[in-house]
C-alpha cells in the first residue's frame, strides 16, 4: 500500500521537486498546501499518512495546533531543512521530536528518509500504546491478546505484526484497540 | 543539589544557598520569598560577593519571533545591556512557536522569547515532548486584540445593537448571531489565533466562553501565523481572531476589520510573553541565566520610559527583527488604540507595559492561572498539583537575586490574586512599595490563585478532560 503523504511548503517550486522526488519513490502524494488554513482543511480531508513540511515555515505552528487536536489519530511528521548541522538534527531526534530532518531533496535520499521517519513514529507510538495497554485494565488486555493470538493464527504472523496490524486498523477505523480485538473475537467465533 | 555547583563552592553557608532556600521553603509550606526574608542582608550580600566570577557560558543565542514584544531581548542585545554583564549575545529570527520551543529544548538556542504558557506546556509535554522548561523574567504586559471582519460586524451590530455599545464589548451579540448560524443550520464560524497554548487562544475563549460560546464547538478555532491573519480575514478563510499588534491595526487601516477588544480590556495587566531557557541549561549556567535576566530586567526599566519608546520602534522596526515599516511598529507602542476605521484613536497608555506594575516579576500565581485555562479546556489531561508545578517553572528567586544585585524593588510574595483592583494600587509586599496597575476581568471574575479549583468549577463554559474531584484532591 502506497503511503499517503501531504506536503507543507511556502516555496512552490521547491513543493514540485519534493513532490516528483516523492512521487518516483513510490509515495502517493495526496495534496501540496502553501497556506495555514489549507494545512487544517487538508488533513481532515485527505487523512494523510505522512505529512512532510519544511522546518523553518511558520505553518509548523498550525500543523501543531492540527496534530493537537487530531492526537487520537498521530501522524509522524518530516521536516526538511538546509541546515548543515548534524549535531542538530541528532539532537532533535534524541528530544524525540517526531520528526526526521532532511537535508537536501534529492530522489534518492527521499525514500530512506520518510521510511526512516514513519519507522521511528511507528517505534515511538509503539512504546506510547505499550505504556497505556500497561495502563489498561487487565480484561482490556486478555481481549487484546486473544485477537492477537487469532490473528497470528490466521494470518500466520508474529505476534509484533499482529499488534500493529491491530493498532492499524484502530486507527483507520477511530477505534479504540480494545473494541477492534472484541471485533475480531466476535467475528473468529462465527468463523470457526 | 549538585556537588560540583561553583556557588555551592563558594557559599560559606551552604544551607542558605538559593535553591537550599526553595526546598526548605516547599517542604515547610511557605514561600521562598518568606525565607529570603528572614535571612540578614549581610549574609546575602556575602553571597554576592562571592558569586563575582562572570557567566559560566559568555556566548549565547536568543531567539524571538519577529513580534513587537520582542523588544526587550533586542534592546537588551543592541543596547548593549547583555555586554554590560559579560555576555556576548547574538539574536536568531525564529520562524515558528514551534521551532523556539525545540530549539530551546535542545539546547540550540540559550534562551528564547516565548509565550507565557509555552514553558510550563513544555515542561508538561502538553503538545511537545516534555522538557523542564523555566522562566525568570515575564517579557511584558498586554499588547493583544480581537478582530473581526466587517461582515460579521455589521452582523453582530444588528443582532444586538444594545451590546456593541458597551466597553468593554462582550460577546453577548456573537452568541446571537452563532444561534442564528445554527438554526439555519450552517456551518460554524472559523476564528484564528497564533499558537496552541498561546495566551491569545487562552483570551479568545475567555472572552467568548464568558458570553456562552462553547469555543470547541460552536465556532472553529485555527492556528494561523500572525503575519498571515489580515490576508485571511480578507479572503473571508476566517471570521476573525486574536493576535498581537501590528496585526489588528493593520486590519482596521485597510478598512477590512473592526477591532472588538484588547486583551487588556480582557483582563488588565494580563502577563503576554516571558524569557524561556531550558532548566537543564538554567540549572548548568545559574550566572548566565542571572546575568540575562538582569540585563533583560535594565532593557526594561529604559524601554518603559516614555521618552526611549521613539528608539525602541527605530531598533525593532529593523529587518534583521520585526522587518515593518517604523509608523506600524510605532501604533501600538504609542498607548492609543484605534478600534474601526474613521474613528479616532482611544487612549489606552497600559497597551504595551515593559517594567511598570512589576511587570517583569513572574508571578507563580500567572502561572497557576495559565494551567487552569489548560484545564479548562482539555489540554491537561492528567490531575496535578497545580501550585507544584507553577512553582517549578515559574521562578521569582533567580529573578529576585538578579533584582538584588540591581538594587531595584522586587516582590516579597510570589502570588497576587487577580481581578480585586480596578485602579491603581500599590503593591505593600515587596522590598519598597511597587505602584501597580489594574488587575480587572472584563467579567468581573477574582481569580484568587489559594483556590485554583473554586475557580475552575466558577467557569459555566468549560471542556475539561481531567476529573475535578481527583484534581482536587492534589490541590486542597
Amino acid at each position: 500500500m502506497n503511503l499517503r503523504v501531504l506536503v507543507v511548503d511556502n516555496d512552490m517550486e521547491r513543493s514540485d521537486l519534493l513532490r516528483t522526488a516523492l512521487q518516483n519513490a513510490g509515495y502517493l502524494v495526496v495534496a501540496e498546501v502553501d497556506s495555514a488554513v489549507d494545512i487544517v482543511a487538508q488533513v481532515r480531508a485527505v487523512k494523510p499518512d505522512v505529512i512532510v513540511i519544511d522546518r523553518d515555515s511558520p505553518d509548523r505552528d498550525t500543523l501543531e495546533h492540527v496534530c493537537m487536536i487530531t492526537r487520537d489519530e498521530p501522524r509522524p511528521i518530516v521536516m526538511f531543512t538546509q541546515d548543515h548541522n548534524q549535531a542538530l538534527m541528532r539532537e532533535a531526534l534524541q528530544a524525540g521530536v517526531s520528526a526526521y530532518v532532511v537535508d537536501g531533496l534529492s530522489a534518492e535520499r527521499v525514500q530512506g528518509i520518510v521510511n526512516v521517519a514513519v519507522a521511528r513514529f511507528e517505534q515511538w507510538q509503539g512504546l506510547r500504546e505499550e505504556l497505556n495497554q500497561a495502563q489498561a485494565s487487565l480484561a482490556e488486555r486478555k481481549v487484546i491478546d486473544r485477537a492477537k493470538g487469532i490473528l497470528m493464527k490466521q494470518r500466520r504472523c508474529s505476534e509484533d505484526e499482529a499488534y500493529r496490524l491491530l493498532r492499524k486498523t484502530a486507527m483507520d477505523r477511530n477505534e479504540r484497540l480494545v473494541q477492534v480485538a472484541e471485533n475480531i473475537i466476535a467475528m473468529a467465533s462465527l468463523l470457526t | 543539589m549538585k556537588k560540583d555547583d561553583p556557588k555551592l563552592q563558594q557559599s560559606s553557608t551552604p544551607e542558605l544557598t538559593r535553591r537550599g532556600f526553595l526546598k526548605a521553603g516547599m517542604a515547610g509550606g511557605l514561600t521562598a520569598a518568606g525565607l529570603l526574608g528572614l535571612v540578614p542582608a549581610g549574609v546575602r550580600n556575602a553571597a554576592w560577593a562571592a558569586d563575582k566570577t562572570g557567566p559560566e557560558k559568555k556566548d549565547v543565542t536568543f531567539g524571538i519571533i519577529p513580534l513587537t514584544d520582542c523588544a526587550v531581548i533586542v534592546v537588551a542585545h543592541e543596547k548593549g545591556h547583555f555586554k554590560k554583564y559579560g555576555l556576548n549575545s547574538a539574536v536568531s529570527k525564529e520562524a515558528s512557536w514551534a521551532n523556539i520551543r525545540d530549539k530551546v529544548s535542545i539546547g540550540a538556542l540559550d534562551g528564547a522569547h516565548m509565550l507565557a504558557g509555552m514553558p510550563i506546556a513544555a515542561t508538561l509535554g502538553v503538545g511537545a515532548v516534555p522538557k523542564a522548561t523555566v522562566t525568570a523574567f515575564s517579557m511584558d504586559l498586554n499588547g493583544n486584540g480581537i478582530t473581526v471582519s466587517n461582515d460579521l460586524y455589521e452582523r453582530m451590530v444588528k443582532a444586538d445593537p444594545a451590546a456593541m455599545k458597551e466597553r468593554p464589548l462582550t460577546a453577548r451579540a456573537l452568541k446571537k448571531v452563532i444561534d442564528a448560524d445554527k438554526k439555519a443550520g450552517k456551518p460554524p464560524m472559523t476564528f484564528a489565533m497564533v499558537f496552541p497554548v498561546s495566551t491569545h487562544n487562552y483570551e479568545i475563549r475567555y472572552w467568548m466562553a464568558s458570553a456562552g460560546i462553547d469555543p470547541d464547538n460552536d465556532v472553529r478555532l485555527i492556528v494561523i501565523p500572525p503575519p498571515q491573519m489580515v490576508a485571511n480575514l480578507q479572503s473571508k478563510n476566517i471570521d476573525g481572531y486574536c493576535v498581537g499588534e501590528p496585526w489588528n491595526e493593520r486590519a482596521v487601516t485597510a478598512g477590512i476589520g473592526h477591532t472588538l477588544i484588547t486583551n487588556y480590556e480582557i483582563w488588565n495587566n494580563n502577563p503576554e510573553k516571558v524569557f524561556g531557557v531550558n532548566k537543564e541549561w538554567a540549572d548548568k549556567y545559574p550566572k548566565t541565566h542571572q546575568a540575562a535576566v538582569m540585563a533583560l530586567i535594565e532593557a526594561a526599566q529604559w524601554m518603559d520610559k516614555p521618552e526611549n519608546r521613539a528608539e525602541v520602534v527605530k531598533i525593532i522596526a529593523q529587518k534583521s527583527y520585526v522587518n515593518a515599516p517604523e509608523d506600524v511598529v510605532k501604533m501600538s507602542m504609542t498607548g492609543t488604540f484605534r478600534y474601526s476605521k474613521g474613528e479616532a484613536p482611544r487612549p489606552l497608555p497600559d497597551f504595551n507595559v515593559f517594567y511598570r506594575y512589576a511587570a517583569t516579576f513572574p508571578w507563580r500565581s500567572h502561572a497557576e492561572w495559565f494551567i487552569t485555562q489548560m484545564i479548562r479546556w482539555g489540554q491537561i489531561e492528567k490531575p496535578l498539583d497545580i501550585r507544584k508545578t507553577a512553582a517549578s517553572v515559574y521562578r521569582p528567586d533567580i529573578y529576585r537575586d538578579a533584582a538584588k544585585s540591581l538594587g531595584i524593588a522586587v516582590p516579597t510574595v510570589d502570588h497576587k490574586t487577580e481581578g480585586t483592583h480596578a485602579g491603581p494600587w500599590t503593591l505593600t509586599q515587596a522590598t519598597k512599595p511597587i505602584p501597580m496597575g489594574p488587575d480587572k476581568f472584563f467579567d468581573g471574575m477574582v481569580f484568587d490563585p489559594a483556590k485554583p479549583i473554586d475557580y475552575l468549577k466558577g467557569f459555566k463554559v468549560k471542556n475539561m478532560k481531567v476529573d475535578m474531584a481527583a484534581l482536587a484532591k492534589l490541590n486542597k
